[in-house]
Parts: C-alpha cells; sequence; structure tokens
C-alpha cells in the first residue's frame, strides 16, 4: 500500500474537466484518423493504394472530408418528420461517445496535488452502464429510418433494431464469465483480476466468452459481416439514406466511436486492459482516494500503460477493418440463426461451464491465482475444441466443392426437353 | 429444372464460415502486406500507351512551316464521324492547300481513319489524352493549333508485322 495523496475537491473538479476535454478530443481525433485508416487499409487489401494526396501519406484527408461535409447543402425530404429526422445523429453520436468515460485507459497517475485515476468515471457499475448506454444506440438508428419517412431508411432501421436486440443478448450473456472471475462489474477491478488476483489475461481462462463477445460486438456496432442496416446493394445506405453534409457525418462518427470502444473494451476486459504482460512493475490499483495497492505508480509507468493499452485498442479497430474487407455480409435470416440459436446456447452453456469449474476448483480449495487461471484455461480449452468442431466439422461452405453432399447431388440434371422430332414433351399435357 | 440448374442443398444447421473466414482472412493480410499495388499515381505517374494507341490529331508540317496537307478531301470524305472540315485552296503555281481545316475532336471518335488515308501522311492521330477545356468551343481544333500539337504520333498498323512485334 502506497499513500500517494488523494486530490482536494477543487483540484479533483479541474482534473476531471480536463479529463473528459482531454478525452474527448483524442476520440475524435482517433475516430478522423480511423476513417483514413479504414480507407487506406481497405484500398492496401484491394491492392490500390487509398487516399494519399493530402499531407503526408492523406494524414489530411479527414480534415479534408469534415471541411466538405461541413459545407455541403443540407437536405431534409419533404415527408421527413423534422424533429425526429434532427434528433436522430445526436441521439446516435452521444452514447456513441459517452461509452468511454468508464475504460481505465492507464495506470494511475501522480501529480504533486495528489493521484490522479486514468478514467473519467469509475463507476461502480462499470460494464453494467456500458450496455445500458450500447443498446441505447440503437434509438438514433431506428429513429433517422422512421423520420425519413423512406421505405430503405426504414426498412435498415428495422433491421438494426432486431439484430441490436438480438446480440445484446449475446453480449451480456458473453460477459457474465468476467463478473464471475472477477467478483465485480468495475472495470478497474477487471483490469485488476488479470494484473494480479490471477495474473493471467481473460483472453486465456474464457476464450470462448472472448469469441462470443467479439462477434456480438461486431454486431452491435452494425459492421460489416453483420452491417445489415445499411446493407447498400439491398437498401441504399439504409437508416442514413437520407441524411446530407455533417448530419450523415455524424452517423459515421458514431460508428467509429463504437469501434473504439467496443476495441477499447474488448482490450480492457479480455486483454488485460492496460496493463503491461510479464511485467509486475505496473500492477497498481486505487483502493481508497491517493491509496494504491501494488506497484509504486509513475508518470512513466502511466505513460508506457497508455502506449499499451492505445496498442490493443488499435489492434482491435484493426481486426474490425481486416474482417470488414474479408467476410461478405450475412443475409438476414442468418444473422438471427446466429445470434439466437448458436450465440446464445453457446453463452449459456458456457457460463454453466466456467460456474461449474469454479465450483469444483472451490471444493478442492484450489487458491484463486494463476493455478486456478491455467486450470480454467485447460477447460476453456476443451470448450472451445468443442464448440469449433461442432460448428465446423467439415462443412465449408465453398459452392460446388460442398464435400458432405453425395456425388450425384451435384451432377447436372439431364435436360428433360430434347429437341427432335416424335419427342413428347413432358409438360405440354398430351 | 429444365435447364440444368445445379441446386446446393445447404440445410442451415449444418454451415459454418469459420474456416473459411480464417482462409480470407489470411488472404486479405497477404494482399494488405503486398507492397505491389496496381493504383497508377495519375499526375506523377502516366501510364505506358501502346504504340498504335489514338488520341487527338497532328498536323504535320514542312521545313518551311507551311502544313503537309494538300486538301485533297479524302479525310473529311472517310471521316465515320463526319468531323472534319475542310475548305480547299489553290495558290497561283497550282499547289491545293487547305484554307480551313477544322476538326470537331468532341465529334471524333478516334478511328484513326484519316491518318490511313491520308496520301501525303499530313494528318494523324497522336498519343495525346490530357486535352481539357472549359468552353466546349476550344474543341474544335483549327489549322494553327493542329500543327502546333507536338505529341508523339501514333503508328500505323503494318500489314507485315500483324501483331506489332
Amino acid at each position: 500500500m502506497h499513500d500517494v495523496g488523494a486530490l482536494s475537491r477543487t483540484a479533483f473538479l479541474i482534473v476531471s474537466a480536463t479529463m473528459v476535454v482531454g478525452v474527448f478530443t483524442l476520440i475524435m481525433v482517433a475516430v478522423a484518423l480511423f476513417t483514413l485508416l479504414e480507407r487506406r487499409l481497405s484500398a492496401w487489401i484491394q491492392d490500390r493504394l487509398g487516399p494519399n494526396r493530402v499531407g503526408p501519406q492523406g494524414i489530411l484527408q479527414p480534415v479534408a472530408d469534415g471541411l466538405k461535409n461541413l459545407l455541403k447543402e443540407e437536405t431534409y425530404p419533404a415527408q421527413a418528420s423534422r424533429i425526429y429526422f434532427l434528433l436522430a445523429p445526436m441521439l446516435s453520436i452521444t452514447p456513441a461517445l459517452i461509452t468511454f468515460a468508464v475504460v481505465p485507459f492507464a495506470a494511475p497517475l501522480p501529480t504533486p496535488w495528489g493521484l490522479v485515476e486514468m478514467v473519467i468515471a469509475d463507476l461502480p457499475i462499470g460494464i453494467l452502464y456500458i450496455l445500458a448506454l450500447t443498446s441505447l444506440g440503437v434509438y438514433g438508428i431506428v429513429m433517422a429510418g422512421w423520420s425519413s419517412n423512406n421505405k430503405y431508411a426504414f426498412l435498415g432501421g428495422l433491421r438494426a433494431s432486431a439484430q441490436m436486440v438480438s446480440y445484446e443478448v449475446g453480449l451480456g450473456l458473453s460477459l457474465i464469465p468476467v463478473f464471475m472471475l472477477a467478483g465485480n462489474v468495475t472495470l478497474t477491478q477487471v483490469v485488476w483480476t488479470q494484473q494480479e488476483e490471477l495474473g493471467l489475461w481473460l483472453a486465456l481462462p474464457l476464450g470462448l466468452a472472448f469469441f462470443l463477445f467479439v462477434i456480438s460486438a461486431f454486431a452491435e456496432t452494425n459492421r460489416l459481416p453483420f452491417d445489415l442496416a445499411e446493407a447498400e446493394s439491398e437498401l441504399i445506405t439504409g437508416y442514413h439514406t437520407e441524411y446530407s453534409s455533417m448530419k450523415f457525418s455524424m452517423f459515421f462518427i458514431a460508428e467509429y466511436s463504437n469501434v473504439l470502444t467496443a476495441s477499447a473494451l474488448m482490450a480492457t476486459l479480455f486483454l488485460g486492459g492496460w496493463d503491461i504482460p510479464f511485467w509486475q512493475g505496473d500492477d497498481m490499483r486505487v483502493v481508497a482516494p491517493g491509496v494504491v495497492q501494488g506497484a509504486l505508480p509513475a508518470w512513466w509507468k502511466t505513460l508506457l500503460t497508455l502506449g499499451v493499452f492505445a496498442g490493443k485498442t488499435v489492434f482491435f479497430v484493426f481486426l474490425f477493418m481486416w474482417v470488414r474487407w474479408t467476410v461478405p455480409r450475412f443475409r438476414y435470416d442468418q444473422v438471427m440463426h446466429l445470434g439466437w440459436k448458436v450465440m446464445l446456447p453457446t453463452a449459456l452453456a458456457y457460463i454453466t461451464l466456467v460456474g461449474t469449474s469454479m465450483l469444483v476448483l472451490d471444493a478442492l480449495d484450489v487458491p484463486f491465482g494463476l493455478r486456478y487461471g491455467l486450470f480454467l484455461t485447460a477447460v476453456n480449452l476443451v470448450a472451445a475444441i468443442v464448440f469449433l468442431w461442432l460448428l465446423d466439422r467439415d462443412r465449408v461452405i465453398g459452392g460446388a466443392t460442398y464435400r458432405r453432399l453425395p456425388r450425384t447431388a451435384l451432377r447436372r440434371e439431364p435436360p428433360l426437353v430434347t429437341a427432335g422430332e416424335g419427342v413428347v414433351l413432358p409438360n405440354d399435357g398430351t | 429444372m429444365a435447364i440444368g440448374v445445379k441446386v446446393v442443398r445447404r440445410p442451415s444447421g449444418t454451415t459454418s464460415y469459420l474456416r473459411a473466414t480464417l482462409k480470407g482472412m489470411a488472404l486479405t493480410f497477404k494482399h494488405l502486406v503486398d507492397p505491389r499495388k496496381v493504383t497508377l499515381q495519375y499526375p506523377d505517374e502516366k501510364p505506358e500507351l501502346a504504340p498504335r494507341w489514338r488520341g487527338t490529331h497532328r498536323m504535320a508540317v514542312h521545313a518551311d512551316g507551311r502544313p503537309k496537307c494538300v486538301a485533297c478531301g479524302l479525310c473529311p470524305t472517310i471521316c465515320p464521324a463526319n468531323c472534319i472540315r475542310l475548305v480547299p485552296g489553290e495558290d497561283d503555281q497550282g499547289n491545293r492547300y487547305p484554307i480551313v481545316y477544322e476538326i470537331d475532336e468532341f465529334r471524333c471518335i478516334f478511328c484513326g481513319m484519316c491518318q490511313e488515308v491520308c496520301p501525303v501522311e499530313a494528318i494523324h492521330v497522336g498519343q495525346d489524352y490530357e486535352n481539357s477545356e472549359y468552353t466546349r468551343e476550344r474543341f474544335v481544333y483549327d489549322l494553327d493549333r493542329l500543327m502546333a500539337q507536338d505529341h508523339p504520333l501514333t503508328a500505323l498498323w503494318d500489314p507485315s508485322d500483324p501483331l506489332s512485334e
């Protein structure tokens, strides 16, 4: 225990305000850069170069895009419901931006005025707050689709709501094993569990939950394998068909901030948050204002952990984009099938499995620590292998090379109608 | 099924995308890190044109600056787009020359037949494509403009070397 000194009330207010502004700015800049990153990554994947003319390597492209969008004409569909039409982008962008508030992004920073926790608001309800806000995000999309008075926008909104409601279930259930291990829903506690108490990143003992969480997060953020809400080929662009200029842009800012938050969450919940692996020097948590348990905080540790956290987050953002430019869009029934018939039972079974293993471990008096975690990792490995075997036993879809069908089923059926004289056509009723 | 449509029965309960997805991601990653890209950074890099690539016209000139054109009228006759306007004239020695020679590059379909038909190798199509203008009128090239063009000429098709080898 180290008593570094708590912030005074005034200092706390100032620090909080600074952090809110700082993090908000950082997110907006990151989101702008992500739009560029996405365009360049997609270009590289398709053997193109992408936007590289504005500034060095196109770094100023987001600025140019933003300026263009601000100067574009705003259009309102004549039959649109004006108030809701205006409200929708705001409702979409606000939850996306304020979810980040509970994510701890670095080790606590000691200052001359006291210890500063590197999280905007370390809410005791942590992840519940995030779950609540991510489901709020769907209102913006539904409202946009409804108020546009356009059938494509309407269908997009409808699909988005159905999809988000379905995957909310998988998302919530895949998180329950995390809470069972951490014993808390506070994100700082989840990080501490991974750093010190368990000594393992939760992606190892809870790999299957991690997998389910990643899939649900893709669906929740409406990213490509699940972007039914804006399926370009069927719905033009879905819920934001009627939007123009900055309001259109706001939906994109919302989408990318959702991606950022989801990536930060994956990093925090399953990859140890700002924890640096194989190093005990950063294992610390704030137990009371100004009192730190574990290693001694230092400014360079804060910087280092911030860098590690950013690295993990950017990795997941990259994963989002990589998957987006690889996998084609699901059909609507496939999305529902995956959500309700695969994710939900798997998550439930996994909760049961983890719960049982924890009961068994507690009964065997295994102390909560690395050995506990390694045992869970072994259980998880078996569960993951069984899950993947059930999901994927030699059943890769590949058009004509679909191997499990009998050979005859693939053969072309002989033509029924043969040209020639004296042949009675089968369907002419004679 | 009269026309032999292949039906692949895929029971939705037994389908999976997992390994196919991983394979696909490996493929996209390979392209992501592959430094070979197809983009041509146009104003900095120019495409390499084939020798018989046809663009805007050029009028060949004599050493003393007169156009080589003898105003025979073959090119306006053969032009399928009817884009060449020629008013022939004759000087006191009986030499024919064009008083007006205009090509409407908007009407032109760049077939290159004017170049093929020209008996004195005066009118050519050339290897030029950077020809934007602010007005439509500027796309009617007059004789002076045609003579001032200096881009490379298009090679004619050689019957003895049909594949341009």
